[in-house]
């Protein structure tokens, strides 16, 4: 798992890459938690495009990142899912919600 | 009775850091059946969910062992018991229900159960407080392209 970000316009982008799990998912936890209190951006995307596998321990990540960013006032975009995530994006509900725009 | 006709078994600790060793074994070892890339990544899905609960809940302050077994069946059907000796689940029927979670602030989503559920064929749970659970995953591998 390696984690890349940008920053423009008071959009922050994270670029996940790898496998996200449990193991996984507290050391992307914290770097992006610590990116929007550095930058508090009105939108946090988060970009999905380099993850080879993940369970519903990313589920809870974006879940996760939803609640902080709403202290900001702001929105979670997630983007570039892969077709192999999109059953677990599907059966986690967030589907319907404008959250992953897909 | 189908015939097992393979059978693996692995012990480990319950470090985060093993969760992602237990699913790539499993699947490396069920990938002797030749299944598809989905069906293989939906078995990794399943394997990892129910080893992460040990990790998190079973052993939640402490580390203990983590037993899986892995049994190829030559109905092209796997069998991976995933078994802790930790804590054990009061009320498994309430686990089992979506959203349901004990860990809300370490941004669990509650979805462990309902992802086994929906990546594998069959999930049976047995637990007892105290001593430990066996989470049973089974799934059957659609038919080789050669054998249909």
């Amino acid at each position: 798992m390696t984690i890349r970000s940008s920053s423009q316009d008071g959009e922050l982008t994270v670029y996940l890459s790898g496998e996200i799990d449990h193991h996984a998912a507290r050391k992307i936890r914290e770097m992006t938690d610590a990116l929007i209190q550095q930058q508090q951006p009105r939108l946090l995307k988060l970009n999905f495009g380099g993850v080879t596998f993940m369970d519903s321990s990313g589920i809870g990540l974006i879940m996760g990142r939803c609640r902080m960013m709403q202290l900001y006032g702001g929105d979670v975009r997630v983007v570039n899912v892969p077709g192999e995530l999109k059953k677990m994006m599907h059966l986690s509900g967030l589907s319907g919600l404008k959250v992953l725009g897909i | 009775m189908e015939k097992t006709v393979q059978e693996v078994r692995l012990q480990f600790d319950s470090f985060s850091a093993n969760e992602g060793f237990a699913r790539a074994a499993v699947a490396a070892f069920a990938a002797q059946l030749d299944p598809t890339v989905a069906e293989l990544s939906e078995l990794k899905t399943a394997v990892s969910e129910a080893v992460t609960n040990c990790v998190v809940h079973a052993y939640r302050d402490t580390i203990g062992p983590v037993t899986v077994t892995v049994q190829l069946l030559d109905d092209r059907r796997v069998v991976v018991k995933v078994r802790d000796k930790g804590c054990g689940i009061e009320n498994v029927s309430r686990a089992m229900e979506p959203l349901f979670t004990t860990a809300p602030g370490e941004d669990r989503a509650g979805l462990g159960f309902a992802v086994m559920q929906s990546f594998s064929d069959l999930v049976k749970v047995r637990s007892s407080p105290g001593r430990g659970t066996v989470v049973t995953l089974q799934k059957t591998f659609s038919p080789r392209r050669r054998d249909v």
